[in-house]
């Protein structure tokens, strides 16, 4: 079976064109498979480049070079369109903040990647309630838009949305990070159904606790760094 | 997948006197699609929307769009009465300001109907209750259907001008700074708006606009402009997050954060 996630001789540098035309090489020769089923953490110390890595996986980031494919589709080559489509199909992220739109109600702030890929309003909603249920929102709050919630429930309605659709391929940026016991317990057991489910998950844990127990194996990004290696 | 696109541009050159309005410009857009086009004032973007819904005339280049009778044509080398059909039907233009896009004197159901009647809808009728609920959608109360939009705040007449232009079904939708000028809570609601509308209609549009948050909200894609050339292109976050040209960079560093 050919992994989900494939990773070939990536580099990356960040040109600073306003400061001098400084080049700052942050990853060379990455390179790394994640397959169905398989959950794997990014380690190294902060401004190893772990979250270079993540954003260059979703095409939030460009490569200088190297090849980025996810179910087949090299994400660094790819039109603009096929990567939207990547990512309403196959490619979920879960990242630290949750942007959205002023106005808009939690409850479809949740439904809406359901809803982008042809789910019915009815089935796409009960998804959402019972994901805001589960990560306990409180009912009250799903009329209104998250935008003025706490911090952790913010955080709790972007992991909502980020497993309302079941994708192949997920990448996770500290999904347990400001969450309190029983939610982290939560987040977690939605992981492991993920996995169970068949996704290819690459994820960042701080929590060292939460990363023994999801995560089958880890990938130290330093070694992709040439600024830390030397 | 090879889908036709529904508008292609290229090499789009504009010049007023030998100076540069803009140069050079290619792209396709599918359909669905939302496109930003940012750059300073004066970069060029509004002179190249112009010239893409027909408003100016280029010096060179071609503006394919994907007719629903006989597929992709020139729309520079079509004939006027054409383009003007086109620009009543499938195209619709939002200006920045909606004094340039509304009838000032005639009624806000008028203003909404008037477009209808200019694809032959003749049943009075049918036309107020179009134009009534398209009031609705764009949440102005319809009691205000009779109305002149004189009488309405600059937001309402955003939206109502939105209306206007939406109501007929179009399928490309040109935007000019269609949020400036607004306070930021009307801009939320229109912003709002819009990408429901989008959404729902299936619609593709070009928005021009100086606000890099409006397009991180409403675009897919982006260009930048800087003097009258297309200095980059990409997936919008992608753009936004990792410029890759120095002008981008200014640009994107350039905004101060709330």
């Amino acid at each position: 079976m050919s992994p989900i996630i494939k990773v070939e001789d990536l580099a990356k540098n960040f040109t600073l064109h306003n400061q001098g035309g400084t080049v700052i090489p942050v990853i060379e020769d990455g390179a790394f498979a994640v397959e169905a089923g398989e959950c794997v953490a990014l380690t190294g110390v902060s401004g190893a480049g772990k979250s270079t890595v993540m954003r260059i996986l979703y095409g939030n980031y460009l490569a200088q070079s190297g090849k980025v494919e996810i179910a087949g589709v090299d994400i660094t080559k790819a039109e603009p369109r096929d990567v939207l489509a990547l990512r309403r199909e196959t490619l979920g992220y879960v990242s630290q903040f949750l942007r959205v739109v002023p106005r808009v109600a939690t409850l479809d702030v949740v439904s809406e990647p359901l809803l982008a890929v042809g789910k019915s309003e009815e089935e796409a909603r009960e998804r959402a309630r019972d994901l805001l249920t589960r990560l306990r929102i409180p009912e009250r709050l799903w009329s209104l838009s998250p935008t003025t919630f706490s911090g952790g429930e913010q955080q709790r309605v972007n992991i909502a949305r980020g497993f309302a659709h079941t994708y192949p391929a997920l990448l996770l940026d500290e999904p347990t990070a400001s969450l309190d016991k029983e939610n982290r317990e939560t987040v977690l057991s939605l992981i492991e159904e993920a996995k169970a489910g068949g996704a290819a998950i690459v994820g960042i844990f701080h929590d060292v606790a939460a990363r023994e127990r999801v995560c089958d194996r880890e990938i130290d990004v330093t070694q992709f760094t040439p600024s830390l290696a030397a | 997948m090879s889908v036709t696109p529904l508008l292609e541009v290229q090499d789009l050159t504009k010049t007023y006197n030998g100076r540069i309005g803009c140069q050079n410009v290619s792209f396709r857009l599918y359909p669905g699609e939302v496109m930003g086009i940012v750059g300073e004032s004066g970069s060029g973007k509004s002179t190249l929307l112009n010239c893409m819904a027909g408003h100016l005339a280029p010096d060179s280049g071609k503006v394919l769009f994907d007719t629903r009778v006989d597929g992709p044509r020139d729309t520079l080398a079509m004939s006027e009465p054409e383009r003007r059909m086109l620009g009543r039907t499938d195209w619709a233009f939002v200006h920045q300001n909606p004094r340039d896009g509304l009838r000032m004197r005639i009624s806000a159901g008028g203003n909404v109907g008037e477009r209808l009647m200019a694809v032959g809808a003749r049943h009075y009728g049918t036309i107020r209750d179009a134009a009534g609920d398209w009031l609705e959608r764009v949440e102005i109360a319809t009691d205000r259907i009779d109305d002149r939009p004189a009488q309405f705040s600059g937001g309402m007449q955003q939206r109502l001008q939105i209306a206007r232009n939406l109501v007929s079904g179009p399928r490309l939708v040109f935007m000019d700074e269609p949020t400036g000028g607004l306070d930021v809570s009307v801009q939320a609601r229109l912003l709002d708006l819009l990408r429901g509308l989008v959404r729902t209609m299936g619609l593709s549009a070009i928005i021009v606009t100086h606000d890099l948050a409006v397009v991180r909200l409403l675009a897919d894609r982006l260009m930048v402009m800087k003097s009258g050339d297309v200095v980059e292109t990409g997936l919008t976050d992608q753009v936004l997050d990792d410029p890759q040209h120095g002008y981008t960079q200014l640009l994107v560093s350039s905004v101060l954060q709330v």
